[in-house]
């Protein structure tokens, strides 16, 4: 009975907040209202015993998913009002399709039913005495095992993907050369110079950063910069 | 399974529509448009774990596990796409996606 009411009043505000999601001014409004929608379908997940999946939806949905959506909304300088005209224009057909095939889902919600043998096709029956979770594992990690690890492929895909679609490289960004930097070597970088007892060392063989001049070397590696004593007769070029 | 599967068909069945018509309702603002399929591959997935615990099959819910996870991939290219489209031209207006045929 509690079960049920719950079932109703979550249904409820799903839809409602699906609602929301479509028809909402603001965007950002339509991301928070798939948030809510998101939170009631994982209830309606546990009132039917998927209690992994509604974790699932509550992390993966909400947790990324719907803040990846808020961050484009909110990035993206557009004039979303701009985007909205011809909304009335285009409201009469979505009502036409959404209702044809609404009248189509309830004909086949009227009529169909289980097949005779539909207990006995069950690929993977439910244990008892084990929870969601324990079974889920069970079953993904023997017979699916091959699907799992071909959706982790999917999510490797989609994320080399992302990366590759949205960076941009821009010239002033200073990367790392590994090359350069493997070949680099303490014959080509390094200076041994004897130097005499009071005499202190030439200006030009301790590279310090120079207040006025630009940089002259072109990588200051600290440790020979900074501290100029003359027991410090090794210099880093 | 305390609710009946009637209930979740038809909670599903009008979270699809509601998707759908969302489609049709936006149809300038690609963002609105992958938060809509978001709600028609969460009608799905609400299917498919209704089958499941009716049925007391467990596959409906790696199914579905597996829907989420190829629902997420496709929102993760999706807004990475807008995000270069935006970048290029300035709008996220669908019309003008057809200016990229030659």
């Amino acid at each position: 009975m509690i079960a049920t009411l719950a079932f109703y009043v979550f249904a409820l505000i799903l839809l409602v907040s699906a609602a929301m999601v479509v028809t909402a001014r603001n965007p950002v409004h339509s991301v928070l209202f798939l948030i809510m929608a998101f939170f009631n379908a994982a209830a309606l997940f546990l009132i039917a015993g998927a209690e992994f999946l509604a974790m699932i939806l509550v992390i993966v949905y909400v947790g990324a998913v719907a803040v990846l959506f808020l961050f484009v909304v909110m990035m993206l300088d557009v004039n979303f009002a701009e985007l909205r005209e011809g909304y009335q224009r285009y409201a009469p057909v979505g009502a036409a399709v959404g209702a044809v095939l609404f009248v189509e889902l309830l004909m086949v919600l009227g009529g169909w039913h289980f097949a005779p043998d539909a207990a006995s096709l069950r690929l993977g029956q439910i244990p008892a005495g084990v929870s969601n979770t324990d079974a889920l594992g069970r079953v993904l990690y023997t017979d699916y095992v091959l699907l799992f690890q071909l959706a982790g492929l999917v999510l490797l895909v989609a994320m080399i993907g992302a990366i590759v679609l949205t960076l941009r490289d821009r010239k002033t960004s200073r990367h790392q050369d590994i090359g350069r930097q493997t070949a680099r070597s303490a014959a080509t970088s390094l200076r041994m110079v004897t130097v005499a007892i009071g005499a202190g060392v030439a200006p030009g063989d301790i590279l310090r950063p120079q207040p006025e001049a630009p940089l002259t070397p072109p990588e200051p590696v600290g440790g020979g910069a900074g501290h100029g004593g003359p027991h410090h007769a090794a210099e880093i070029r | 399974m305390a609710v009946g599967l009637g209930h979740y068909l038809t909670v599903g069945a009008i979270l699809l529509v509601m998707g759908i018509f969302g489609i049709f309702l936006n149809r300038k603002n690609v963002i609105v448009i992958l938060m809509s399929i978001e709600l028609i591959l969460l009608a799905v997935n609400l299917n498919f774990v209704a089958f499941s615990a009716a049925l007391g099959d467990l596959v409906g819910q790696v199914f579905a596990m597996f829907v989420l996870t190829v629902a997420a991939a496709e929102a993760a290219i999706g807004l990475a796409i807008v995000v270069i489209y935006f970048r290029n031209r300035g709008s996220i207006e669908v019309e003008d996606v057809t200016l990229m045929k030659g």
